[in-house]
Protein backbone atom coordinates (compact mmCIF):
# COMPACT_ATOMS: atom_id res chain seq x y z
CA UNK A 1 0.00 0.00 0.00
CA UNK A 2 1.49 3.74 -0.67
CA UNK A 3 0.18 5.04 2.39
CA UNK A 4 2.34 2.28 4.19
CA UNK A 5 4.99 3.43 2.23
CA UNK A 6 4.61 6.82 3.53
CA UNK A 7 4.12 5.89 6.60
CA UNK A 8 7.16 4.13 6.69
CA UNK A 9 9.45 7.17 5.35
CA UNK A 10 7.91 9.65 7.36
CA UNK A 11 7.83 7.11 10.94
CA UNK A 12 5.38 9.13 13.15
CA UNK A 13 3.87 11.25 10.25
CA UNK A 14 0.45 9.23 10.94
CA UNK A 15 1.93 7.92 14.67
CA UNK A 16 1.12 4.45 13.95
CA UNK A 17 4.39 3.32 13.99
CA UNK A 18 7.65 4.65 15.95
CA UNK A 19 10.74 3.37 14.94
CA UNK A 20 13.17 2.93 17.14
CA UNK A 21 16.55 2.61 15.35
CA UNK A 22 18.75 5.55 13.98
CA UNK A 23 19.96 4.69 10.58
CA UNK A 24 23.54 5.16 11.55
CA UNK A 25 24.87 6.50 15.05
CA UNK A 26 26.52 9.35 14.06
CA UNK A 27 23.69 12.12 14.77
CA UNK A 28 20.63 11.79 12.44
CA UNK A 29 17.30 13.13 12.21
CA UNK A 30 15.68 10.04 10.68
CA UNK A 31 14.75 7.07 12.45
CA UNK A 32 15.60 3.88 10.57
CA UNK A 33 17.13 0.72 10.81
CA UNK A 34 20.35 -0.20 9.77
CA UNK A 35 20.17 -3.77 7.50
CA UNK A 36 24.06 -4.13 6.72
CA UNK A 37 26.69 -1.57 6.84
CA UNK A 38 29.29 -3.02 4.60
CA UNK A 39 31.75 -0.59 5.01
CA UNK A 40 32.16 1.69 8.31
CA UNK A 41 34.91 4.44 9.06
CA UNK A 42 35.77 5.95 12.05
CA UNK A 43 37.31 9.51 11.64
CA UNK A 44 38.83 11.51 14.10
CA UNK A 45 36.88 14.55 14.97
CA UNK A 46 37.56 17.08 17.17
CA UNK A 47 36.02 16.73 21.06
CA UNK A 48 33.73 19.32 21.77
CA UNK A 49 32.67 18.68 25.38
CA UNK A 50 29.61 22.09 25.46
CA UNK A 51 27.90 20.19 21.44
CA UNK A 52 27.80 17.18 22.73
CA UNK A 53 26.17 17.70 26.07
CA UNK A 54 24.17 19.58 23.91
CA UNK A 55 23.11 16.71 21.85
CA UNK A 56 22.08 14.00 24.43
CA UNK A 57 18.51 15.57 25.07
CA UNK A 58 18.05 15.53 21.62
CA UNK A 59 18.92 12.32 19.91
CA UNK A 60 16.89 9.16 20.38
CA UNK A 61 18.68 8.21 23.03
CA UNK A 62 17.70 4.28 22.90
CA UNK A 63 18.02 4.23 18.72
CA UNK A 64 21.16 5.60 19.19
CA UNK A 65 22.89 2.96 21.72
CA UNK A 66 21.23 0.53 19.47
CA UNK A 67 22.61 1.62 15.92
CA UNK A 68 26.11 2.02 17.80
CA UNK A 69 25.47 -1.39 18.74
CA UNK A 70 25.02 -2.86 15.47
CA UNK A 71 27.88 -0.99 13.77
CA UNK A 72 29.93 -2.61 17.28
CA UNK A 73 31.06 0.31 18.64
CA UNK A 74 28.45 0.66 21.33
CA UNK A 75 31.41 2.14 23.05
CA UNK A 76 30.16 0.93 26.74
CA UNK A 77 27.21 3.64 26.47
CA UNK A 78 24.36 2.89 29.27
CA UNK A 79 21.09 2.67 28.00
CA UNK A 80 19.89 5.78 29.57
CA UNK A 81 22.32 8.69 29.53
CA UNK A 82 23.83 8.92 32.95
CA UNK A 83 22.49 11.96 35.27
CA UNK A 84 25.08 14.34 35.54
CA UNK A 85 26.41 13.86 31.52
CA UNK A 86 27.21 17.27 31.48
CA UNK A 87 30.00 17.47 33.40
CA UNK A 88 31.28 13.70 32.66
CA UNK A 89 34.28 14.42 30.65
CA UNK A 90 34.40 10.52 29.82
CA UNK A 91 31.16 10.10 29.24
CA UNK A 92 30.56 12.58 26.67
CA UNK A 93 33.43 11.10 25.02
CA UNK A 94 32.39 8.05 24.25
CA UNK A 95 29.30 9.63 22.68
CA UNK A 96 30.87 12.01 20.75
CA UNK A 97 32.67 9.30 19.44
CA UNK A 98 29.50 6.98 18.77
CA UNK A 99 27.91 10.58 17.53
CA UNK A 100 30.24 11.75 15.55
CA UNK A 101 33.32 9.33 14.99
CA UNK A 102 31.66 6.23 13.83
CA UNK A 103 30.60 6.78 10.16
CA UNK A 104 28.91 4.77 7.71
CA UNK A 105 30.44 4.75 4.22
CA UNK A 106 28.70 1.93 2.06
CA UNK A 107 25.53 0.40 3.45
CA UNK A 108 21.64 0.77 3.71
CA UNK A 109 19.00 1.80 5.39
CA UNK A 110 16.20 -0.57 6.30
CA UNK A 111 12.69 1.02 7.37
CA UNK A 112 11.25 -2.14 9.57
CA UNK A 113 8.05 -0.80 8.96
CA UNK A 114 7.29 -1.02 5.61
CA UNK A 115 11.12 -3.29 4.21
CA UNK A 116 12.25 -0.03 1.97
CA UNK A 117 15.25 -0.01 1.62
CA UNK A 118 17.68 3.13 1.14
CA UNK A 119 21.04 2.83 0.28
CA UNK A 120 23.93 5.08 1.51
CA UNK A 121 26.71 5.51 -0.38
CA UNK A 122 30.10 7.41 0.06
CA UNK A 123 28.78 8.00 3.28
CA UNK A 124 25.66 10.18 1.89
CA UNK A 125 22.34 7.99 2.15
CA UNK A 126 19.68 8.56 -0.43
CA UNK A 127 16.25 9.34 1.37
CA UNK A 128 14.83 10.45 -2.15
CA UNK A 129 11.29 8.72 -2.72
CA UNK A 130 9.60 7.77 -6.09
CA UNK A 131 6.51 9.96 -6.82
CA UNK A 132 4.37 6.83 -6.37
CA UNK A 133 6.07 6.96 -2.45
CA UNK A 134 5.20 10.44 -1.73
CA UNK B 1 38.61 28.00 18.58
CA UNK B 2 40.67 30.70 16.83
CA UNK B 3 38.37 33.79 15.83
CA UNK B 4 38.33 33.39 11.73
CA UNK B 5 38.02 37.31 10.27
CA UNK B 6 35.34 37.92 7.43
CA UNK B 7 38.29 38.51 4.76
CA UNK B 8 39.86 34.96 6.03
CA UNK B 9 36.52 33.26 5.92
CA UNK B 10 35.78 34.58 2.47
CA UNK B 11 39.15 33.86 0.71
CA UNK B 12 38.48 29.94 2.05
CA UNK B 13 35.22 29.74 1.04
CA UNK B 14 36.50 31.03 -2.46
CA UNK B 15 38.30 27.75 -2.65
CA UNK B 16 34.99 25.57 -2.20
CA UNK B 17 34.39 23.95 -5.28
CA UNK B 18 30.89 24.83 -7.38
CA UNK B 19 28.44 23.21 -9.46
CA UNK B 20 30.04 21.40 -12.42
CA UNK B 21 26.99 21.35 -14.42
CA UNK B 22 23.87 23.56 -12.73
CA UNK B 23 20.58 22.22 -13.25
CA UNK B 24 18.57 24.81 -14.61
CA UNK B 25 15.34 22.79 -13.25
CA UNK B 26 16.83 23.19 -9.83
CA UNK B 27 17.59 26.52 -9.76
CA UNK B 28 21.60 25.73 -9.48
CA UNK B 29 22.91 29.40 -8.59
CA UNK B 30 25.99 29.41 -6.24
CA UNK B 31 26.18 31.37 -3.70
CA UNK B 32 28.84 33.44 -3.94
CA UNK B 33 31.85 33.41 -1.21
CA UNK B 34 30.93 37.12 -0.93
CA UNK B 35 27.90 36.38 0.09
CA UNK B 36 28.22 33.42 2.06
CA UNK B 37 31.19 34.72 4.45
CA UNK B 38 28.74 37.82 4.78
CA UNK B 39 26.17 35.69 5.82
CA UNK B 40 27.88 32.97 8.24
CA UNK B 41 29.79 36.09 9.97
CA UNK B 42 26.62 38.01 10.78
CA UNK B 43 24.91 34.69 11.94
CA UNK B 44 27.71 33.93 14.22
CA UNK B 45 29.44 36.93 15.76
CA UNK B 46 26.17 39.05 15.69
CA UNK B 47 23.56 36.77 16.85
CA UNK B 48 25.78 33.85 18.09
CA UNK B 49 23.92 30.65 16.19
CA UNK B 50 26.79 28.58 14.83
CA UNK B 51 29.46 27.91 17.12
CA UNK B 52 28.61 24.72 19.15
CA UNK B 53 25.50 24.66 17.48
CA UNK B 54 23.53 21.57 15.26
CA UNK B 55 23.12 23.74 12.34
CA UNK B 56 21.27 22.16 8.80
CA UNK B 57 21.79 23.48 5.38
CA UNK B 58 18.56 23.38 3.18
CA UNK B 59 19.13 23.27 -0.37
CA UNK B 60 23.12 23.06 0.71
CA UNK B 61 24.27 22.08 -2.88
CA UNK B 62 28.24 21.80 -2.90
CA UNK B 63 28.18 22.81 0.36
CA UNK B 64 29.53 26.38 1.18
CA UNK B 65 27.47 27.41 3.72
CA UNK B 66 27.83 24.17 5.74
CA UNK B 67 31.71 24.16 4.82
CA UNK B 68 31.73 27.76 6.08
CA UNK B 69 29.62 27.00 9.31
CA UNK B 70 32.09 24.42 10.04
CA UNK B 71 34.94 26.57 10.15
CA UNK B 72 33.23 29.13 12.54
CA UNK B 73 33.03 26.08 14.95
CA UNK B 74 29.68 24.37 14.44
CA UNK B 75 28.74 21.16 16.39
CA UNK B 76 27.81 19.34 13.15
CA UNK B 77 26.04 20.87 9.85
CA UNK B 78 24.28 18.17 8.34
CA UNK B 79 23.68 19.39 4.55
CA UNK B 80 20.12 18.57 2.85
CA UNK B 81 19.84 18.45 -1.28
CA UNK B 82 18.03 16.38 -4.02
CA UNK B 83 20.77 16.43 -6.48
CA UNK B 84 23.34 13.68 -6.41
CA UNK B 85 26.26 15.56 -8.43
CA UNK B 86 26.32 18.41 -6.32
CA UNK B 87 26.42 16.68 -3.15
CA UNK B 88 29.30 14.59 -4.56
CA UNK B 89 31.27 18.37 -5.37
CA UNK B 90 30.19 18.67 -1.38
CA UNK B 91 31.96 15.69 -0.35
CA UNK B 92 35.22 16.27 -2.13
CA UNK B 93 34.82 20.08 -0.85
CA UNK B 94 34.99 18.70 2.82
CA UNK B 95 37.65 16.30 1.98
CA UNK B 96 39.91 19.08 0.72
CA UNK B 97 39.24 21.09 3.88
CA UNK B 98 39.57 18.21 5.99
CA UNK B 99 36.56 19.02 7.77
CA UNK B 100 35.33 16.35 9.60
CA UNK B 101 31.75 17.71 11.26
CA UNK B 102 29.60 18.64 8.39
CA UNK B 103 27.43 15.15 7.28
CA UNK B 104 24.97 15.08 4.09
CA UNK B 105 21.40 13.48 3.46
CA UNK B 106 20.06 13.46 -0.12
CA UNK B 107 16.50 14.26 -0.09
CA UNK B 108 13.65 16.12 -1.10
CA UNK B 109 13.77 19.07 0.96
CA UNK B 110 9.99 19.58 1.05
CA UNK B 111 9.31 15.88 2.51
CA UNK B 112 11.65 15.79 5.47
CA UNK B 113 10.07 14.04 7.61
CA UNK B 114 8.03 15.43 10.72
CA UNK B 115 10.42 14.15 13.32
CA UNK B 116 12.59 16.47 12.56
CA UNK B 117 10.64 19.15 14.06
CA UNK B 118 13.27 21.19 16.58
CA UNK B 119 16.03 18.87 16.00
CA UNK B 120 18.15 21.90 15.03
CA UNK B 121 19.48 25.30 16.65
CA UNK B 122 20.05 27.13 13.33
CA UNK B 123 18.36 26.81 10.00
CA UNK B 124 20.54 28.25 7.08
CA UNK B 125 19.95 27.95 3.66
CA UNK B 126 19.88 30.12 -0.16
CA UNK B 127 16.36 28.35 -1.20
CA UNK B 128 15.69 28.21 -4.88
CA UNK B 129 13.94 31.56 -5.30
CA UNK B 130 11.30 29.99 -6.75
CA UNK B 131 10.74 32.04 -10.08
CA UNK B 132 11.24 29.60 -12.93
CA UNK B 133 10.12 26.50 -13.22
CA UNK B 134 9.21 25.81 -9.36
CA UNK B 135 7.03 28.21 -7.59
CA UNK B 136 6.36 28.38 -4.48
CA UNK B 137 9.72 26.47 -4.30
CA UNK B 138 11.16 29.01 -1.67
CA UNK B 139 8.21 29.48 0.96
CA UNK B 140 7.95 25.81 0.83
CA UNK B 141 11.86 25.78 2.05
CA UNK B 142 11.05 28.30 4.52
CA UNK B 143 8.10 26.48 5.68
CA UNK B 144 10.21 23.43 6.77
CA UNK B 145 13.09 25.12 7.73
CA UNK B 146 11.12 26.71 10.38
CA UNK B 147 9.62 23.36 11.57
CA UNK B 148 13.27 22.51 11.91
CA UNK B 149 14.87 25.20 13.85
CA UNK B 150 14.57 25.53 17.50
CA UNK B 151 16.55 29.21 17.36
CA UNK B 152 16.09 30.94 14.18
CA UNK B 153 16.12 30.51 10.23
CA UNK B 154 18.60 32.21 8.25
CA UNK B 155 17.49 32.50 4.83
CA UNK B 156 17.80 34.65 1.22
CA UNK B 157 14.90 35.65 -0.66
CA UNK B 158 14.07 38.26 -3.24
CA UNK B 159 13.67 41.83 -2.28
CA UNK B 160 10.30 42.14 -4.83
CA UNK B 161 8.77 39.06 -2.65
CA UNK B 162 9.42 40.90 0.95
CA UNK B 163 5.73 41.79 1.55
CA UNK B 164 4.41 38.12 0.54
CA UNK B 165 7.15 36.65 3.00
CA UNK B 166 6.16 39.04 5.82
CA UNK B 167 2.31 38.51 5.65
CA UNK B 168 3.37 34.40 5.64
CA UNK B 169 5.73 35.08 8.30
CA UNK B 170 2.76 37.12 10.70
CA UNK B 171 0.29 33.85 9.53
CA UNK B 172 2.82 30.96 11.37
CA UNK B 173 3.35 33.60 14.31
CA UNK B 174 7.00 34.04 13.16
CA UNK B 175 9.45 37.29 14.12
CA UNK B 176 11.29 38.27 11.05
CA UNK B 177 14.27 40.51 10.39
CA UNK B 178 15.31 41.78 7.05
CA UNK B 179 19.20 41.82 8.63
CA UNK B 180 20.64 43.06 4.94
CA UNK B 181 19.68 44.25 1.30
CA UNK B 182 21.79 42.41 -1.35
CA UNK B 183 22.67 42.63 -4.01
CA UNK B 184 23.04 39.11 -5.86
CA UNK B 185 25.13 38.47 -8.96
CA UNK B 186 23.93 35.76 -10.75
CA UNK B 187 26.63 34.40 -13.32
CA UNK B 188 24.97 33.91 -16.37
CA UNK B 189 25.48 30.15 -15.69
CA UNK B 190 22.32 28.93 -18.19
CA UNK B 191 21.82 29.35 -22.00
CA UNK B 192 18.49 31.48 -21.21
CA UNK B 193 20.65 34.56 -19.84
CA UNK B 194 21.72 36.78 -22.51
CA UNK B 195 23.76 39.47 -20.31
CA UNK B 196 26.90 38.65 -18.58
CA UNK B 197 25.49 38.43 -14.87
CA UNK B 198 22.09 39.91 -13.96
CA UNK B 199 21.95 41.46 -10.23
CA UNK B 200 19.13 41.12 -8.57
CA UNK B 201 18.01 42.43 -5.33
CA UNK B 202 17.87 40.05 -2.69
CA UNK B 203 17.16 40.14 1.38
CA UNK B 204 19.03 38.36 3.80
CA UNK B 205 16.37 37.16 6.25
CA UNK B 206 16.36 35.83 10.17
CA UNK B 207 13.50 34.50 10.80
CA UNK B 208 12.84 33.05 14.81
CA UNK B 209 9.94 31.94 17.22
CA UNK B 210 10.57 34.02 19.68
CA UNK B 211 9.39 37.63 19.95
CA UNK B 212 11.99 39.17 21.75
CA UNK B 213 14.63 40.59 20.25
CA UNK B 214 18.46 40.64 20.45
CA UNK B 215 17.83 37.05 21.16
CA UNK B 216 21.23 35.45 21.46
CA UNK B 217 23.21 38.89 21.63
CA UNK B 218 25.64 39.40 24.07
Amino acid sequence: MLTSHVRGVRPGGGFPLRIELEHYPRYSPYGYGLAQASEVKVNNVDFNQEFTARMIPKVEWGALVEAAESLGHRSDLPSEPIPDYGSNEDFLRKVHHVLMEVEVIEGVLKCPDTGREFPITKGIPNMLLSEEET
Amino acid sequence: MKKLKLKELESCLQQVDGFEDPKLLLEQYPTRPHIAACMLYTIHNTFDDIENKIVADLGCGCGVLSIGSAMLGAGLCIGFDIDADALGVFNRNAEDFEITNTDIVQCNVCSLPEEMAKTFDTVIMNPPFGTKHNKGMDMAFLKTALRMARTAVYSLHKTSTRQHIQKKADDWKVKMEVLAELRYDLPASYKFHKKKSVDIEVDFIRFSSEKKTNEGMT
